[in-house]
């Protein structure tokens, strides 16, 4: 039965390798899937509200200006949506330098903005697409391992 | 299987009653299942994830109990594995095999270390790559060596690269494994180690699993299998798995696994069963 699924294996790696070649013209873009402005609103909302509850993050953001940071934060999202929004603040590298964030916290980080998106009822497709293009930032965020 | 069963409940009992809030901070899901020689893997497969759910600074501890029921075999493992830092990991696995026509069991331990070497399955855009040695030793020799096998223990080791496609598939993250690995067991060690046909094979293993959604994995692996006994012919393995993981403490995996011909017995096809509870 599952020497069938050989050539199936096969198939669906390359179609994974090849996801980025698919033309996506049609589908809508992610910033219509998060919901548009007010969706991103929404996730950034839900995402400061478990970063306040979760005890393991509060400390890190007790000389954040949380205003500063939500309108960044949506401004970002938007952007990497190829929503109508251009991210004005300074580098992901510049931000955290010297904060000393570890995988950890960035892991926190990452667990808080999944239960974000599933509180708000973020479409799953939308959810691990955008996880995808903040998954990059782990390179400028965190500085110990 | 009596004791397996109570162990199964006392796994999820355990699993199902501790909040996530105990474990690391790793990603539901990223600390892999347990596979049937231990550690961190698919079902049948070792990967290049560290078991459990530790990140950095963090510790990670795994239990498992999996039944492997085919025609004529039927094997029962147990084992327990840690891992530090998403780094570095230790395993233990210990393996019965038994062979129904001929009513007797076969056993072996497995002592695993593995390294994570580079990469983060996440977060980075080259794999996370890991290095991993199993040493196996076998506790049933007379029935390997009644058959040319050369060592009654042995040591596997391996390359690993794994990355995880944000929506790779269907929307759907798409999980891939690939694995390298150079060995001279026979059927995993089970039948010994070294044999007249080879010193030590190169071995290509690889999974695929499509994370349906965080909680439900759907998974498909294939694994080579080396050439060293003359006697009895071996053949490659491969399995269509379903995992659970409804959080950080729990896991359950069921399988089809289709093993082919094992000791010159055919069609070794049938269940796989497998609970991992984590801390």
């Amino acid at each position: 039965m599952l020497n069938n699924l050989k050539g199936a294996f096969a198939v669906v790696v390359l179609i994974a390798a090849c996801s980025g070649c698919a033309n996506r013209a049609v589908e809508p873009t992610l910033y219509d899937q998060l919901g548009a402005h007010a969706g991103i609103e929404q996730i950034v909302e839900a995402f400061i509200g478990n970063l306040a509850d979760d005890e393991r993050m509060v400390k890190s953001f007790e000389n954040t200006d949380i205003d500063a940071f939500r309108a960044h934060m949506i401004d970002q999202i938007c952007e990497l949506a190829a929503g109508p929004c251009v991210y004005q603040g300074r580098s992901m590298k510049e931000s955290h330098r010297g904060l000393g964030i570890d995988a950890a916290m960035f892991n926190v980080l990452v667990a808080d903005l999944m239960q974000a998106m599933e509180s708000t009822g973020t479409p799953v497709a939308a959810r691990n697409e955008l996880l995808g293009k903040l998954a990059p930032m782990y390179r400028d965020v965190v500085t110990r391992h | 299987m009596k004791s397996w069963l109570s162990l199964a409940l006392v796994f999820v009992a355990v699993g199902g009653f501790v909040s996530d809030a105990a474990a690391g901070s790793r990603i539901l899901g990223t600390g892999g299942v347990s596979p049937i020689e231990g550690g961190s893997g698919g079902g049948l497969l070792s990967w290049s994830t560290i078991t459990g759910y530790g990140s950095t600074a963090e510790a990670g501890t795994t239990a498992f109990a999996t039944t492997v029921r085919v025609d004529d075999f039927d094997l029962q493992t147990l084992g327990a594995a840690v891992g530090y830092g998403n780094r570095l990991e230790l395993s233990f696995a210990r393996q019965k095999l038994h062979v129904e026509p001929l009513d007797l069991d076969l056993k072996q331990d497995v002592y695993g270390a593995k390294v994570r070497l580079v990469g983060d399955i996440l977060y980075t855009p080259w794999p996370q790559v890991s290095f991993g040695v199993q040493h196996k030793r076998n506790h049933t020799f007379d029935v390997p060596r009644a058959l040319g096998s050369e060592d009654r223990n042995g040591t596997d080791i391996y390359l690993s690269a794994a990355k995880l496609w944000f929506d790779g598939f269907a929307g759907r993250n798409l999980f891939t494994n690939v694995t390298l690995r150079r060995t001279r067991a026979a059927e995993t060690g089970l039948l010994g180690f070294g044999g007249p046909k080879s010193g030590y094979d190169l071995v290509f293993e690889s999974s695929v699993a499509l994370f349906l959604n965080d909680r439900w994995v759907l998974g498909y692996e294939y694994r080579q299998k080396p050439e060293v006994l003359d006697a009895v012919s071996e053949h490659d393995w491969q399995d269509l798995f379903v995992a659970w993981i409804p959080n950080k403490h729990l896991s359950v995996v069921g399988a089809w696994v289709e093993l082919d011909s094992i000791a010159d017995l055919p069609g070794q096809n049938g269940g796989y069963l497998s609970l991992q509870a984590a801390f």
